[in-house]
């Protein structure tokens, strides 16, 4: 294991903010933490950066206890969602901030400053002022700088929040690569799930202050376990059966005509090689794909698979 | 703790001990004393005077300022940037070159006798103050009117009201924060003036700061001169006090918009703005430029005379004018370096230290803004005397106190800055490897670089000009300074001394507009008075 947090707990004033959490994280995993703002996910971040100072627990280095070492001495790499880059200083000397602090000489920083514009898609940026830059292009910036000093650890803090939803897809994607290629271990906090799923080895979804489910998104996806995190990764409909509760998964369901129940259209969405269909079904609409258009509005017959249904254990 | 701890003690030795040292002298030695000195009908007529002459000078400030607030306000025009820059010229000039012009103006004109006569008359003392004064109501009420949303006012004049009623029922109440504020600071500076009043009100005009100089210098008295202090500072700190409380009462929220002014659209329009413009250029540049052409007068024609005898060793000066300057920005070098690292410490400190400390330190730092030049230069000349902290008649003491008064305002500039930066900054700065002295030095100065730099700046022109303490700490005769020298010149007649003061005050007001003016580019919102 590289990180190792253990009960870690983070007060604000009276409110627990990050209550009791414990992870691991393998050597060249990206973890995701999911979860609607204010869940923890962020403040847990901080806590592994050294930005705040844990109440109680540990935070682990690869057997290190590191949990008092200031931030400074960590080696971790951080993205902000608002990029927070020097405004003061060009694209360049962004860049080559860590390797300064590290003591490269100007030489040596100019060249490894160069690599990394030519690695986020940004040759030639340096000599230019941070302030005439697009977001996305203030994000590749922030990415470079993080990663410049070769960081054991990145810590991305929703670093896509503020971009439009096109430039969002685009660099989701390379940073998806880039992790990957760089074998980078990562903590990667964004409250949208689609974001975590593509690019995370495993994912963490937290609620007030507790990480509930951690798994590869898979795993969490087909067995969410709790009811939160089963409405978090899109299963909004719940059943009973034999006194146990489910979230009914996309996959459990289908339109055959020998289906024993039956349902009311409610919309049917294009997805390209086929279409998302909610359902108005007694106990709530049910999500499911189907490869042919239906009429909203019409009455289908549906059957369950059993043994897709996701048992919710807790409460 | 230590960028804590240097400023706290600077302040605590060289302002609070001094305060207190004329506290004590003041009340402690002769209690009976400071009761008669307070009731004594001289006094009561000194504090009469000092009250009634600020309250007028406000008031004229405020109305000779109308015409071009009103016109920077709502009007378009070329060079109306340029305006509201020049208008504060007269502003930051310091406070004997104001004395200086108006004497230069008098002298110009023959007011001195005849019909028209301003000399050592209350109107000249009057009208200095308005015309250094005007800048505080144009900048303050003409920035915020330019900002205000004026459909309130469209809105009146569409239910029938003139456009003197819309101004009066509508506009005026929502210029409010705006007058009281630049009232009651204006009020505060008249009321501590002291070189206008010592140069242009004559023997018999005394206003508590200049009757404390006597008391002090000219006749020794010093416990009668520290229970005027005492006085003088519980008046300035109420004002002070006063000042912030109307300040919070009349803040209202306004919506604030942008720019609104329209170019003059017809001939009549056009016309009232040029007429307003010349007005104001003509009350605010005639003295000035009867101090440059006074400067340049000597026997009879136009020459560089006067600024060549600068050299020259006059009998009244014990040393040349020259060797003054020379003095002076050595004092304003080192006031301003003082300022720098004593301001940079106390910003840093401030935005970074614990919230106690934090608090503590932003209002020491203040503190001597509310007390007047005199009674610091008086406090420390008579408190610094014993042991190490014997400086009285030191090289150091000049610097170091001038340097107190331009403190506040570097902390003033800088602190806002630093508390802007976004955290995120040093904490990613932090995570890339820089340890906490060294955030603070490639963020905090490299980000508040530019505002202190302004600030440093602005103590450098106030050390240059400085004349309250300095009339205090700096007589030490080869300590000799510009202003100082000026007034010298200007206290005694004679035309070629008259001439020589016009143009050590024509050197003086150069430099102060070039450094406040390199200054205000670089950071506009800094200096914090305007």
């Amino acid at each position: 294991m590289t990180l190792s947090i253990e009960s870690l707990t983070v007060l604000y004033g009276d409110k627990v903010a990050v209550d009791n959490v414990s992870l691991d994280i393998a050597v060249g995993d990206v973890l995701a933490l999911v979860g609607p703002s204010g869940c923890g996910k962020s403040t847990l971040l901080r806590a592994i950066a050294g930005l705040v100072e844990p109440a109680e627990g540990r935070v682990e280095w690869q057997g290190r206890d590191i949990t008092h070492v200031p931030t400074h001495q960590r080696g971790v790499g951080l993205m902000f969602q608002d990029h927070a880059l020097f405004t003061h200083r060009d694209v360049a000397d962004n860049i080559g901030f860590g390797l300064k602090m590290a003591g490269v000489g100007a030489g040596a920083r100019a060249v490894r400053t160069e690599e990394l514009l030519v690695l986020v898609g940004l040759e030639g940026f340096g000599p230019r002022s941070v302030e005439g830059l697009s977001g996305g292009e203030a994000q590749r910036v922030a990415l470079a700088r993080a990663l410049a000093p070769e960081p054991a650890l990145l810590l991305l803090d929703e670093p896509l929040a503020s971009l439009d939803r096109a430039r969002r897809i685009e660099l989701n994607i390379e940073l998806a690569r880039l992790l990957r290629e760089l074998e980078q271990t990562a903590v990667y906090v964004t409250h949208d799930q689609d974001e975590a799923f593509s690019l995370a080895d495993d994912v963490g979804v937290m609620h007030q202050g507790q990480v509930l489910r951690v798994g590869s998104p898979g795993d969490v996806w087909r067995d969410p376990q709790f009811e939160i995190v089963a409405r978090f990764v899109g299963h909004e409909a719940m059943i009973e059966r034999d006194g146990q509760r489910f979230a009914v998964r996309p996959d459990a369901v289908s339109i055959a005509t020998s289906g024993e129940l039956v349902g009311r259209v409610k919309t049917c969405a294009f997805q390209g090689d086929r279409y998302a269909l909610t359902i108005d079904v007694d106990g709530g609409p049910w999500r499911l794909f189907h490869s042919v258009a239906v009429e909203p509005g019409s009455m289908v017959r549906l059957s369950l698979d059993p043994t897709r249904l996701a048992r919710i254990t807790d409460i | 703790m230590a960028l804590a701890a240097v400023p706290a003690a600077f302040v605590a030795v060289f302002f609070a001990y001094p305060v207190a040292t004329l506290l004590v002298r003041g009340i402690g030695l002769d209690p009976g004393r400071l009761l008669d000195v307070i009731t004594g009908s001289r006094f009561l007529k000194v504090i009469w005077f000092t009250t009634w002459q600020a309250g007028l000078s406000t008031l004229l400030a405020g109305t000779l300022a109308v015409p071009l607030t009103w016109a920077i306000a709502n009007r378009q025009f070329t060079g109306r940037r340029l305006a509201r820059v020049l208008v504060t010229v007269p502003f930051v000039l310091p406070t004997v070159v104001v004395a200086g012009s108006f004497i230069g103006l008098m002298d110009r004109f023959g007011l001195d006798q005849g019909t028209i006569r301003l000399r050592h008359t209350v109107w000249a003392v009057l009208l200095a103050h308005a015309f250094f004064n005007i800048a505080v109501f144009v900048r303050s009420v003409g920035g915020f009117w330019t900002q205000i949303d004026r459909r309130p006012e469209d809105a009146a004049r569409t239910l029938g009201a003139s456009p003197w009623l819309a101004f009066r029922e509508v506009t005026l109440p929502r210029l409010r924060p705006s007058i009281v504020a630049a009232t009651s600071v204006v009020f505060l500076f008249s009321f501590t003036s002291f070189a206008v009043i010592l140069l242009l009100g004559g023997p018999r005009r005394s206003s508590i700061e200049t009757e404390i100089y006597r008391y002090a210098v000219t006749r020794s008295d010093i416990s009668t001169a520290a229970a005027l202090s005492i006085v003088q500072m519980v008046a300035v700190v109420s004002l002070v006090v006063a000042n912030g409380w109307l300040q919070r009462r009349v803040a209202g929220r306004q919506g604030l918009v942008a720019d609104r002014a329209v170019p003059a659209q017809t001939r009549r329009q056009r016309t009232r703005l040029v007429t307003m413009l010349a007005g104001t250029a003509l009350l605010l540049g005639l003295p000035l430029a009867v101090l440059v052409e006074r400067s340049l007068a000597s026997g009879g024609g136009y020459s560089f005379a006067n600024y060549q005898a600068l050299g020259e060793r006059v009998r009244l000066l014990p040393i040349s004018a020259a060797d003054a300057l020379v003095n002076s920005l050595a004092f304003a070098v080192v006031a301003a370096g003082i300022a720098l690292v004593i301001g940079g410490m106390a910003s840093l400190a401030i935005v970074h230290g614990t919230r106690s400390v934090s608090r503590v330190l932003d209002l020491g730092m203040l503190l001597p803004l509310g007390t007047s030049a005199v009674t610091l230069g008086f406090g420390v000349l008579i408190s610094l005397d014993r042991g190490v902290l014997d400086l009285r008649g030191s090289w150091w003491i000049v610097p170091i106190t001038q340097s107190l008064i331009a403190i506040p305002f570097v902390v003033r500039g800088v602190v806002p800055v630093l508390r802007a930066i976004d955290p995120a900054l040093r904490e990613v700065a932090a995570t890339l490897g820089a340890a906490p002295a060294r955030v603070r030095r490639e963020i905090d100065l490299r980000i508040g670089a530019r505002a202190l730099a302004t600030g440093v700046g602005f103590a450098f022109a106030i050390s240059l000009g400085e004349f309250g303490a300095t009339s205090f700490v700096g007589r030490r005769s080869d300590l000799l300074t510009v202003p100082l020298a000026i007034q010298r010149l200007l206290s005694t007649p004679g035309d070629l001394l008259r001439g020589q003061a016009m143009a050590l005050s024509v050197i003086l007001m150069l430099v102060t507009a070039v450094v406040v003016f390199v200054g205000d580019r670089l950071h506009p919102k800094a200096g914090g008075m305007l």
